[in-house]
């Protein structure tokens, strides 16, 4: 079954709220640039969490900021049709995508620390989500962010609301930060690396806190990251995205035990376990990405590819499903039809 | 007392100019190599040497003198036969006048820009390096003279003394001084904390030592890039304050005197005034360019390879 | 707030006193010897001794300085070598006219550079933007005092639009009005120099706010174009344009004294010019002290601005 039948059945079936195809996006002139997100598929389902996984400058960040359609120049999309309830976002004019920013889609950046104006309040800042979107009044703006700031884990809000962000710790600005991005309700959440620049402890709780919104909400959640175990923790669905591509799909629990392809095999094999070995050394993956103004020909990640062929480096392997809930983008790997 | 908005203003200038390290050889070699490749500056670079040259050999470029006054050649335009550049309403060339004059010019802006750098480097250091009482006493000295607009008072010096190149000379390096020593003593405070020069005091150097070895270099960087900025704009107010008559005396002349002459001449023969404008005009940019190259050049943060 | 300006008062006062010594020590610059001046090179040696003796000027240094610090206070500035009037009189009504010169030159300064400056920083690099950046260049480094007569030359020679100099005061024949008409090519040509400046710094400020982090985060939350250059970026470009603007007010100062005498406006900067043409040094030390007094005032009403837009700050003027 190809990626795309699949994809189209669950369409039909009324699940999906966000569909993006064949995302393509560059960096500076057609001679000279880099197209950093290149032939992107994803859906995003009511629901459910759906991991964007790689490197720094795989393109995680500029596909989320594409689906946001905040790319700006030098950068710019050039290909692709981003499907939400049936309207394609790349296809609006900036006064309606305006309109969809925030309420429909909302988005949380990855530092705490320098995402918020620190010349405002915090709750200003939460509230002008709302008096962008809806008509109401500022003192109707102001109750519904102390109620937010309540509702994400903000003690005290009635009076912490007028205090401004140098005043707060990094976890707790990660929490203003997500009160205004769910303030008008949107069907989708993209949180891009919302942990990783946070202490570890403060890490899980604010996943928790994600988590429990999203289901609250019956939100699509598209979480960025490049850590494996939050991934582990938190998603329904993975996707792996190396040079631009993404190279494997599946679900969770298949992709932790059975990845298929050569780059989520290395991924998975970086990380150190609880359980592993002491004795082992930790298998870093040989080389460095590519270079996307000249990407090699054939697989992206040919170069570094322990299985690596000749026939891998010309010509490039497409996403293909080889399970039900597995697609693989490698020449090497063959469809399991009977395995259902 | 320097409000903290101005020592914030300052701190930009001297980090910005500052290349605090420990100086070594190659490092300067590609210093210049890279200030060579900033086009604006080089040209600038060129501009100004040409200017000072012809300003040296004025005799030689010129066949006047700048007091000739020729009447029947007076109000010639630009571009008359044997006076190049016209002459003004006493018949004299205004070529010959300029390269004269220009010396002049180019002293009133270059000498008390260096004289002040070097007293006001040196009252920066102390105050920054040594603190305490010293810090204070020469802090306080100095905020008297911030207190004045720095035209106000240059105007106000020279005005109370007799006219002349040198009361200008005197009167703009007073006003410089409290300028450069409030940046040398920020970019000093900027260096002291560093941790080259707690090993250079741990390994035993006396204070003067290090004062002069270690802080010295590192604060020398933003005050060099200062300075040639503020030779383009001490030219300006050194025209300023012949412009109001307190420089050199009739029939002697610089720039900004020719300025005031050709005023009241401005109607009928404009190029007496337009002239002399345009040349402080060009070499304050080229003053301005050049001190952007240098700050670039040396600036770690801009050096390519 | 009543504190915090109390205690920058407080801490201007050694400065301002500083101030008058170096102003009453601009006497001992001059060449000559007062009793000579006066009297005139043929007066015998006694006469010139019994009149420094009348003058004070045999005492100390030190107690010719609080003396003339004790007249200063009361308002008495002596009187004026060349006209016999007491200096105070001459002073004052100039002191309201460079004010209103300096007023409109900032006013125009400000609005000039911070709406171009904004326009520029919005289009970035676009052919606007670029000349923007050359005018600024050139008006920036060019004598202001010649700027000035390169407009009386076009404006007021060749156009005719406007007079060339001079200036009509409210109760004059023309009025309100025709003060205008003279105050324009004055007030442009001081302003030009600091709105150079000015448009600079709010260009450099406004692009490096709108490349702030919490830009694209405000973006993401779809507001309004306008609102977010506001609240997101104008905010927080502001401090750095509000102390450039105060810094300029020195500039824009000493621009004033040299306009007032390319355009006969009768202010401080021209009465200044004429008292070091006649030598009259009781009408400079005044003029020089009024306007040193101002200008220590201003830098106080620009300091406290300052601090009232920084929000930290803002909690250090409630203690």
């Amino acid at each position: 079954m190809s990626a795309r039948t699949a994809q189209q059945m669950a369409h039909q079936a009324g699940d999906i709220a966000l569909q993006v195809t064949n995302l393509a996006t560059r960096f500076g002139s057609d001679r000279r640039g880099a197209t950093v997100v290149d032939g992107v598929d994803l859906a995003l389902r009511r629901g459910r969490t759906t991991a964007l996984v790689g490197e720094s400058g795989s393109g995680k960040t500029a596909t989320a900021l594409s689906i946001m359609r905040l790319i700006e120049p030098p950068g710019r999309i050039i290909a692709g049709e981003i499907l939400l309830d049936g309207t394609d976002l790349l296809g609006l004019d900036e006064e309606a995508m305006t309109a969809v920013r925030g309420a429909r889609i909302g988005m949380i950046f990855q530092d705490p620390l320098t995402s918020l104006n620190p010349a405002l309040s915090i709750g200003r800042q939460i509230a002008e989500t709302i008096l962008a979107h809806e008509d109401v009044s500022d003192a109707e703006a102001r109750r519904r962010a102390i109620e937010l700031l309540t509702h994400v884990g903000v003690a005290d809000a009635a009076r912490r609301v007028d205090d401004y962000p140098h005043h707060f710790s990094g976890g707790m600005r990660q929490r203003v930060l997500i009160a205004a991005a769910i303030s008008c309700q949107p069907q989708i959440i993209i949180a891009d690396e919302p942990t990783t620049a946070l202490d570890v402890t403060v890490q899980a709780k604010i996943l928790r806190l994600l988590h429990d919104l999203q289901q609250e909400m019956h939100a699509s959640l598209l979480l960025i990251t490049h850590d494996l175990g939050v991934v582990a923790s938190m998603a329904d669905e993975v996707l792996v995205m190396y040079a631009g591509r993404i190279v494997e799909r599946a679900d969770v629990d298949t992709l932790f035990h059975h990845p298929r392809h050569p780059y989520t095999k290395a991924l998975l094999a970086c990380m150190a376990g609880i359980e592993d070995d002491r004795g082992e050394p930790l298998e870093p993956i040989e080389g460095m990405a590519p270079d996307l103004t000249d990407p090699p020909p054939g697989c992206r990640f040919a170069p570094r590819c322990p299985q690596a062929q000749d026939r891998c480096r010309a010509e490039e392997p497409q996403l293909r499903a080889i399970a039900a809930t597995q697609e693989v983008a490698c020449l090497l790997v063959q469809p399991e039809m009977a395995d259902g | 007392m320097s409000s903290p908005a101005v020592v914030k203003e300052d701190r930009r200038v001297a980090e910005r100019g500052s290349s605090a390290r420990p100086q070594a050889a190659t490092a300067r070699f590609w210093r210049i190599k890279s200030f060579c490749r900033n086009r604006a500056a080089m040209i600038a670079a060129i501009f100004l040497s040409l200017v000072a040259l012809a300003v040296i050999f004025a005799p030689l470029i010129s066949g006047h003198s700048p007091d000739d006054a020729d009447n029947l050649a007076r109000y010639a335009p630009i571009g008359t036969p044997g006076y190049i550049l016209g002459t003004d309403q006493q018949g004299r060339d205004m070529l010959a006048r300029l390269l004269y004059g220009g010396r002049v010019s180019l002293l009133v802006g270059v000498v008390p820009t260096l004289t002040a750098g070097v007293i006001g480097l040196a009252l920066g250091l102390l105050a920054g390096f040594l603190r305490g009482i010293i810090d204070q006493v020469i802090m306080r000295c100095l905020d008297v003279v911030f207190a004045f607009p720095m035209v106000l008072l240059a105007i106000a010096i020279a005005g109370a003394m007799r006219a002349g190149a040198g009361t200008e000379i005197i009167s703009i390096t007073i006003i410089l001084i409290p300028y450069f020593a409030r940046l040398a003593r920020t970019a000093t405070e900027g260096v002291v904390p560093m941790p080259f020069i707690e090993a250079a005091r741990a390994a035993g150097g006396s204070r003067v030592t290090i004062m002069l070895r270690y802080v010295l270099p590192n604060v020398f960087s933003p005050v060099i890039v200062y300075a040639t900025t503020l030779i383009g704009l001490m030219i300006v107010v050194g025209s300023g304050l012949s412009f109001l008559g307190l420089g050199v005396q009739p029939p002697a002349a610089d720039w900004g005197a020719m300025v005031a002459d050709g005023r009241v001449v401005l109607r009928r023969a404009p190029h007496v005034t337009v002239l002399p404008g345009l040349v402080i005009l060009a070499v304050s940019l080229a003053f301005n360019f050049l001190g952007d190259g240098i700050r670039d050049a040396l600036d770690p943060r801009t050096i390519r390879r | 707030m009543g504190s915090f300006l109390a205690r920058r008062l407080l801490a201007v006062l050694p400065v301002i006193l500083g101030v008058s010594v170096v102003i009453f020590l601009l006497i001992q610059l001059a060449p000559g010897d007062t009793a000579t001046v006066l009297l005139g090179p043929q007066a015998t040696e006694d006469a010139k001794k019994e009149l420094r003796h009348v003058l004070g000027l045999d005492r100390s240094l030190p107690v010719q300085y609080v003396s003339w610090l004790g007249r200063t206070l009361e308002g008495d500035f002596g009187e004026s070598i060349a006209t016999q009037i007491p200096v105070i009189d001459l002073v004052l009504p100039r002191f309201v006219n460079t004010m209103i010169l300096t007023f409109a030159s900032l006013l125009l300064a400000i609005v000039i550079g911070y709406s171009v400056g904004l326009f520029a920083a919005l289009r970035s690099n676009s052919f606007f933007d670029r000349l923007t950046m050359s005018i600024t260049l050139l008006a920036g480094s060019a004598p202001p005092f010649w700027l000035g007569l390169i407009l009386v030359l076009l404006f007021a020679l060749k156009l005719r639009w406007l007079p060339v100099s001079g200036m009509q005061d409210l109760a004059g024949e023309g009025g309100l009005l025709d003060m205008l008409r003279h105050l324009v090519l004055p007030a442009v040509t001081t302003a030009l120099g600091p709105a150079a400046i000015i448009t600079r710094i709010v260009r450099s400020s406004v692009i490096e706010a709108l490349q702030k982090p919490h830009v694209r985060v405000a973006r993401a939350k779809g507001l309004r174009r306008k609102d977010l250059i506001r609240r997101h970026v104008l905010l927080n470009a502001l401090p750095p344009i509000v102390t450039i603007t105060g810094l300029q007010l020195g500039y824009l100062v000493g621009g004033a004294l040299l306009t007032e005498v390319v355009f006969a406006w009768p202010g401080l900067g021209s009465l200044l010019y004429d008292s070091i043409t006649a030598r009259d040094l009781p009408v400079l030390q005044a003029t020089t002290l009024l306007i040193a007094l101002a200008f220590v005032l201003a830098n106080i009403v620009v300091d406290t601005i300052n601090a009232i837009l920084d929000p930290r700050l803002r909690e250090a003027l409630k203690a």
